[in-house]
């Protein structure tokens, strides 16, 4: 069964006992020793795939070299056969046949490493692709468990400190309550700092002429004509 | 990021708040830590805060099965289906028989946003439960 269909199948059926997990600490653990196993693999496949690399990279350098020589070998026995020296012809294309099958044998070899590195690479991105799917699934068990164990942790909160749970439309309307009674107060205080504050005091001082005047054009051209 | 770090933060932020509101974090004992976060003001609907391998969850509380009227209960889980992409932030779900609203983070979300997280939970259940009461009994 899938670790989706059994989460579904252990939260809908309801019938846990409390404290019990939707799957079991056992398999969790076996769970994570399968993560680490495959990530083992992991590691193993990719230095078997460097080794294999390595391996192909240099088949693959002798080849170059055998092709290389059979062709100066070719060369040879056309001049030897010029010369018309059949002796030392004969012996050069022996070696040429020796070359040649040597070319084959490297052929085959890079062929296969080449081969073996395919399957290796591929091989590494199914695990890894299996590893996230695994890591997806454990987080989805962990995250099951851990919420279900904060959960329980807030019932107890609750019912230890022995509040009682209101219903959601209460709580909404106490918290509407309380925005409105901030809301009233900041309103009154701003209502009282006009009244009773400094600026009203001010306003009055000025309208009945004490204390400092603003100074108007016609009194600034009063006091310069007394000068 | 541990549930004490962001307990610590919360609570001293005053006013260097990036979102305006005072916080008082309270850690709860159980099987794993989980934090209590009241926004000064909503007390009556705390966040819960839980840390694990590799996500922090914040979850607040709806309603509880016994007050959502059952004849319209089909209606409900639809309204919410349909609201959970544009919900900022937050998607709704069940746990046991309370109906939730719930964001997951990052274990590598900064402290400005756990606090933003925290908030715009706070709102949208405020907002979720004053547009969805027609449902609730």
């Amino acid at each position: 069964m899938s670790i989706f269909k059994k989460i579904i199948t252990a939260v809908r059926g309801g019938a846990r006992e409390a404290g019990e997990a939707v799957v079991d600490a056992n398999a969790t653990r076996i769970f994570e020793q399968e993560i680490r196993d495959s990530e083992k693999h992991i590691t193993i496949a990719k230095r078997d795939l460097t080794e294999v690399m390595a391996k192909q990279m240099q088949a693959a350098r002798e080849l170059a070299q055998l092709q290389t020589s059979i062709k100066e070998h070719e060369g040879y026995a056309l001049q030897a056969l010029e010369q018309g020296n059949e002796a030392l012809a004969i012996e050069i294309a022996e070696k040429i046949g020796e070359l040649e099958s040597n070319l084959a044998d490297q052929q085959q070899a890079n062929e296969s490493y080449l081969k073996s590195a395919d399957r290796l690479k591929e091989l590494i991105k199914k695990s890894e692709r299996q590893l996230t799917d695994y890591k997806r699934q454990l987080s989805m068990v962990k995250t099951t468990d851990s919420v279900q164990k904060a959960t329980s942790a807030i019932t107890d909160n609750f019912s230890a400190s022995n509040s009682k749970l209101l219903s959601a439309k209460d709580s909404l309307e106490r918290i509407k309550q309380k925005q409105a009674n901030f809301d009233d107060k900041l309103k009154a205080a701003e209502q009282l700092e006009s009244e009773s504050g400094d600026s009203s005091l001010k306003a009055k001082l000025q309208e009945a002429g004490i204390g400092a005047q603003q100074s108007s054009a016609q009194s600034i051209l009063d006091r310069l004509k007394t000068k | 990021m541990n549930i004490h770090t962001i307990a610590t933060h919360l609570n001293q932020l005053q006013d260097a708040t990036e979102t305006g509101f005072n916080f008082d974090c309270t850690p709860i004992d159980g099987d794993i830590d989980v934090l209590q976060v009241e926004i000064i003001g909503r007390e009556e609907i705390p966040i819960f805060l839980s840390v694990s391998d590799n996500q922090i969850l914040c979850i607040a509380y709806l309603w509880g099965e016994d007050e959502v009227k059952a004849d319209l209960k089909a209606n409900m889980i639809e309204a919410m289906l349909e609201m959970n992409i544009p919900m900022p932030l937050s998607s709704f779900a069940k746990v046991e028989d309370k109906y939730v609203v719930f964001g997951a983070l990052s274990i590598n979300s900064s402290l400005d946003d756990i606090e933003l997280e925290i908030v715009t939970l706070s709102d949208n259940s405020l907002e979720v439960i004053s547009e969805m009461d027609t449902y609730l009994k």
